[in-house]
Order: C-alpha cells, then sequence, then structure tokens
C-alpha cells in the first residue's frame, strides 16, 4: 500500500513495473505498492449472498443450458451469474414451444433450464419429460407475491412443476409511418397483408398464435381444434401466404430496418421496438388471440441440475427480475419485483394494456400443442 | 493359402463393413421402418404398418417442387460463375498469384455458413441492394426472401464446391496442346470448345454432382434468405421432425427424397459413362 493511502499514480506505477520487470524488487512488494494484491485478494472474495451458502459454489459446475425464446434475457444478468457462481450460462433461443417439445421428446436435449408457456406444462408432466421442483432450493421464489392468474399452470396436482418466468400477450406491432395508423384487428392485418401491406407482413413461425389469429380473424376461439374451423384458418393462412413478408418468430430485425412493416408481436418485443422506434406501436387483436404465461422449469435428467436451480433462484430475485424486466419489456406477476420497477413502466400500456382489452384473449389449451391436425394445418402453411 | 487370403480380405474389409453397416445402412433401415409407422398421440413415432404417410406425400409437393427447380438450377447458375473463375486461376493467372488467389477463394469456408448467409440478409434487405437501385431510380425492388435470394445464397455458399474440381481439371490440363493448335492455326474459340472444354469436362461433372447432391438435401440458406417462404425438402423435414413431430411422414418424406436422388444419380451416371464412351481421349470419373 502507499503511505499515504491514495491510489498509486499511473508515472509511479510504471515505475514500479518496470522495477519489478528489472528483478530490482520482488513480486510481494510489487503487489503491496501498486494495491494490485489487495485488489485481487477483495476480487476474489466478493460473492454477495444471493446463493444459499458460498461453499455451495463448488458443486455447481460451471455451465448451465438455458434454452429460451428470443430477446428475452439481460445478457449483462448472465454475466453476474457467471462472475458470482463461476457458472456460465449457454443460451439456446426457440421460436415454439412445439420446437422445444420436440427436443426435448427426442432425447439428450442437453438442457437444464428451459422456459415453456403455460399451456406447454402438463404434456411435459405427463409425458414425464420435467421434474418436479424441490422449492427448498428457490428461496427466492415466494408463491404469496405472484399472481395466480399466471403462476398457477406451473401447479399440477398439487405439484410444483415450474415456476413463473413472465407474462405477456400476443399481438400486433406496426411501423405506424408506413401503415399510416394503429393496426388492432386481425381483420385489417390479414386483409392488410394481402392489399396495402403486399409482403410487408410477418406471422410466427409458430401454430399456436400463427393459426390462433387467423382462427380469431373468422371470429373462432383461438384454440380451435374444430376441423371446419381449422379449415378456415388454413384457407386464410394458405391465401395470404405469397403477400407475407416472411414466416418466423424473429421479427425484430426486419422490423426494425423497415423492410416489414406489421407483425405478429409478443409485448416484450413490441416495447423494446417501440423504445427504440417510437413510430412501432403495438395493439392486441380486438377480436381476441392469445394471453401466456411463461415458466422456467427444469427438464428430467438435467446435466447440471444444481446450477439449473441456481440460475432460475437467482433470476427470480426480485432485484434482478427488475433487471431483467427492465431489459426485456415483459411484465413480471411478481409483486416484490413490480415494487422495484418505475412507475411508468408499470402503468405502461404495451405492457399492462387496459383490463377489457385482455378480456377477449385467452390462454393457449394444452389440446392446442399435441392436436396432431394444428401440427400438420402448419406444416402444410409452411410448405404450400 | 486361399482361406488364409480370404479371412485376411474379410479382416481388412471389417472396418468400411462396419462403418457402412453403422453410418449408412441402420439409419436408413431406421427411417425405411419409421415411414410405415404413424404419429403418436403427443408427437414422436408410433410403430404400426401403414402405407398413410406415403399417401400423404402430395401434401409436400410444393416443397419436392421447389428443390427439383432451385437445386439444378443453382448448380447451373454455380456452374457458369465457377467455370470462368477456375479457368483464369487455372490458365491465366501467373504462378506468383495463383496461391494467394486459391486461398481467397477457400477463406469464406472459414467462416459458418450461417453467418455469411446472415450477410446477405442485409445486402439484400431494404437497406442493401434495393436501396442502392432506388438511388438510381429503379423503385421498390424485393429481394430479400425470394426464390431469388435463395438462388444467390446457394450459388455464393456452394461456389468453392464447384471451382476446385474444375480448377484441378484445367490446371492438369497440358498447355502445349493450346500452343499446338494455335501454331496449326485453330482460333482460340475453337481450341476452347475442342480441347479446354472436353479436357475440364471431368472437373464440370464433379462439381455439377457434389453441389447438385449437397442442394437437395439444403435447408439452412432457404430458411434465412427464404424467410420461410422458400421451401426445400430440406425445410420439409425439419418441419416434421422438429415442429409438427411427426416422425412417421417425415421418414416418408425423407425416403422419397432418397429415391429421387437415387434415379437421379444413377441417369447422370449413365449419361457420363456414355459420354466418356464416346471419346476414347478423355478419361471420367
Amino acid at each position: 500500500m502507499t503511505d499515504n493511502n491514495q491510489p498509486i499514480s499511473r508515472k509511479k506505477f510504471m515505475e514500479e513495473f518496470r522495477r519489478y520487470q528489472k528483478g530490482s524488487v520482488t513480486r510481494r512488494h510489487f503487489l503491496g505498492v501498486t494495491g494490485l494484491g489487495t485488489a485481487a485478494a477483495v476480487m476474489g472474495s466478493a460473492v454477495p449472498g444471493f446463493l444459499p451458502s458460498r461453499l455451495n459454489a463448488q458443486d455447481l459446475g460451471n455451465r448451465v443450458v438455458l434454452a429460451t425464446w428470443p430477446n428475452y434475457h439481460d445478457p449483462a444478468n448472465f454475466d453476474m451469474f457467471a462472475q458470482e457462481t463461476g457458472v456460465f450460462s449457454q443460451v439456446n433461443v426457440f421460436g415454439s414451444n412445439e420446437e422445444m417439445l420436440a427436443k426435448i421428446q427426442a432425447g439428450g436435449s442437453g438442457w437444464d433450464v428451459f422456459v415453456p408457456t403455460n399451456y406447454a406444462i402438463s404434456t411435459y408432466v405427463e409425458g414425464g419429460l420435467i421434474e418436479p421442483l424441490d422449492l427448498s432450493k428457490l428461496p427466492n421464489y415466494v408463491p404469496s407475491a405472484f399472481d395466480q392468474r399466471f403462476s398457477d399452470a406451473g401447479m399440477i396436482d398439487g405439484v410444483v412443476y415450474a415456476v413463473p418466468k413472465n407474462w405477456g400477450t400476443t399481438g400486433i406491432a406496426f411501423n405506424s409511418e408506413k401503415t399510416g395508423g394503429v393496426i388492432d384487428t386481425w381483420k385489417a392485418f390479414f386483409d392488410g397483408a394481402m392489399d396495402r401491406f403486399d409482403r410487408r407482413v410477418m406471422v410466427h413461425d409458430y401454430q399456436l398464435t400463427t393459426i390462433g389469429n387467423a382462427l380469431a380473424y373468422f371470429g373462432h376461439s383461438f384454440n380451435s381444434v374444430d376441423p371446419n374451423e381449422l379449415a378456415d384458418a388454413e384457407r386464410l393462412l394458405v391465401e395470404v401466404k405469397p403477400h407475407l413478408f416472411a414466416i418466423s418468430s424473429d421479427y425484430q430485425p426486419a422490423m426494425r430496418n423497415g423492410d416489414a412493416w406489421l407483425t405478429m408481436c409478443w409485448t416484450g418485443d413490441g416495447k423494446q421496438m417501440n423504445v427504440d422506434m417510437p413510430e412501432i406501436g403495438f395493439a392486441l387483436g380486438k377480436e381476441g388471440g392469445e394471453i401466456w404465461s411463461d415458466y422456467y422449469a427444469i427438464p428430467t435428467g438435467a446435466p447440471n441440475r444444481e446450477a439449473a436451480y441456481a440460475l432460475i433462484n437467482y433470476l427470480l430475485a426480485p432485484e434482478m427480475n427488475a433487471r431483467e424486466a427492465l431489459a426485456h419489456g415483459y411484465p413480471v406477476a411478481d409483486a416484490r419485483t413490480n415494487a422495484l420497477l418505475p412507475e411508468e413502466l408499470l402503468n405502461d400500456p404495451i405492457l399492462y394494456p387496459a383490463a377489457e382489452e385482455l378480456s377477449a384473449l385467452e390462454f393457449g389449451a394444452a389440446v392446442t400443442l399435441t392436436d396432431p391436425n394444428r401440427a400438420e394445418l402448419m406444416a402444410r402453411f409452411k410448405s404450400a | 493359402m486361399a482361406t488364409t487370403q480370404n479371412r485376411a480380405r474379410a479382416f481388412l474389409l471389417a472396418p468400411a463393413g462396419l462403418w457402412y453397416a453403422a453410418l449408412l445402412m441402420l439409419p436408413l433401415a431406421v427411417v425405411l421402418v419409421f415411414s410405415f409407422g404413424e404419429r403418436s398421440a403427443v408427437g414422436g413415432y408410433a410403430p404400426g404398418f401403414t402405407l398413410d404417410q406415403y399417401k400423404n406425400l402430395p401434401a409436400r409437393a410444393a416443397a419436392f417442387r421447389n428443390t427439383l427447380t432451385l437445386a439444378p438450377l443453382g448448380t447451373l447458375a454455380a456452374l457458369l460463375i465457377a467455370y470462368p473463375l477456375a479457368y483464369f486461376l487455372a490458365v491465366k493467372v501467373s504462378r506468383r498469384w495463383k496461391t494467394t488467389l486459391l486461398v481467397l477463394v477457400i477463406v469464406p469456408f472459414w467462416t459458418s455458413i450461417l453467418i455469411r448467409s446472415y450477410a446477405w440478409i442485409f445486402m439484400l434487405g431494404g437497406k442493401g441492394i434495393p436501396a442502392l437501385l432506388e438511388a438510381i431510380g429503379i423503385d421498390d425492388v424485393r429481394l430479400i426472401n425470394t426464390p431469388f435470394a435463395v438462388l444467390v445464397g446457394i450459388v455464393y455458399g456452394y461456389l468453392p464446391l464447384m471451382v476446385f474440381p474444375i480448377y484441378v481439371a484445367l490446371e492438369r490440363m497440358d498447355k502445349g496442346l493450346l500452343e499446338a493448335a494455335a501454331d496449326l492455326g485453330t482460333p482460340p474459340w475453337r481450341s476452347f470448345l475442342q480441347i479446354t472444354l472436353p479436357l475440364s469436362m471431368t472437373g464440370v461433372l464433379t462439381g455439377s454432382m457434389l453441389v447438385f447432391i449437397l442442394l437437395m438435401g439444403e435447408f439452412l440458406i432457404p430458411a434465412i434468405l427464404g424467410g420461410g417462404k422458400v421451401f426445400f425438402v430440406g425445410n420439409a423435414l425439419v418441419d416434421l421432425f422438429l415442429q409438427s413431430r411427426n416422425w412417421a411422414f417425415g421418414s416418408a418424406v425423407a425416403v422419397a427424397l432418397v429415391v429421387i436422388m437415387l434415379i437421379i444419380v444413377a441417369f447422370y451416371s449413365r449419361a457420363v459413362k456414355r459420354f466418356s464412351a464416346s471419346r476414347d481421349d478423355v478419361g471420367l470419373m
């Protein structure tokens, strides 16, 4: 340490460094006089108390594999998690629950944590594909703090298989400079695609929302598996296909650079685009559509189970959850987290639409995930 | 003596035989068995014996049509661009520059095709080439997510595979033949048609086959540059296995693709044999 306890000057540091290089002072003297030794010691011991105990850190391994959705995390938080636990997160991004289910069904996904949507959880449980969660390892999950609507799908027959991440809606993002105003019906969305917005419209590469919103166009239920109603949806989708810009769940790049003007859009993506480009707005389809909640779950036989628990617990800490929400713009069902969020975010019409706008929306139904007709309809639409 | 020889032969063939059995025949057999099965209730494969999957093949007619037009077209376009390049490298370029230029042809292979295809998204997207065209007065050109974009991506991605076989064939060519022809008063275009082109056919045919076979199974470039609208059989397969989880139907589509490929390759090699038999001066494949 320097005598006056001030940081060493740059010039002095270089002098000491040269002396150390030449061998005229010892390493111990060099580290002491420059303060590097102290810094290293402090950094080595500074592990904040997110983990139950520091000793656990040794058992976590150094890797956790997370399967999640596009634009759904703040990468900085993974870096912090790595700094504090030594566990590096490897993130895989998917565009649909079907894709996630297919990976897990095929076996050997290698995932430790993934993010299924409410309606998919029962299928995973029936197939023995996810494990009941040991809540003692998730002290940051406090069920009473969560809005039941967005946390109850994680519990099946009284057993908790998944804990809530975020909730949101699937609506319409529109570039108002190009569309000339708000697009807030699926009628305007699909009709516009075939007319004014030819080859400027995107639909998800996701049967639930693409078929569901086509069903909403006709006033059918978003979740319908009725063959006649599905035939309506298929007719519309096949007719609109040549007029689409793309079929993809990664729509932000095309919306941002102006290639696409209109897209099916999840809440947080709408918010992210709206923040950067105010001309891009977000609206819910008046006929109906989806309201959803996503959950963290651990696949059966996850290779890094302890790290998986640590990561979920880390991200569910209210202060981390708030950091995440500020980055991705998806609403959180956790009252403790919301208490930390700025007022304007909690009053944001994209994140928290008026209750009457939500009333037309439906949660996805489990049957849509496994219904062979919906699956084949989507595949036919894409290969048409 | 003979048995020892046979035994030695069997021993030496064992690794190759095992390789064929484990990595080629077994997976194909699995696919064949699956193709007669059914989709299980939650997706995946359920055992069964039905021809339903094959009956349903017309539902993917568009994917087969796209593949069977864009794969040959892509091969042809790659050939037309690769030939002059290979010719230039093999015949025109001085020895000093040859290595450097050859390395430049390979360099793109050092980066993933995924990333290189993404670069084309920006070039073909509204802020790329269409913006340049707009500046010179050609409005509203849409390139990205069209069959043309997929074709560009294909040609770009597979060009080196076409360049190298042709380059090797041209490089091996005896340049003295061209000088002799010139001495005897043959105009350059004729010596190209009568000497260079026939002697490089080995490379042309090898390169074309290589590119064509890979293109028939392509799915990445159509997915990235076709925006999910230009759909190859490869994309249909990805969809059936990774989204709609209909392994049985997916297997039937895969079997159909393999059969179509076998037929095309059989015809192709017969045509090549006939071609090489007609010329005793060129050894082919």
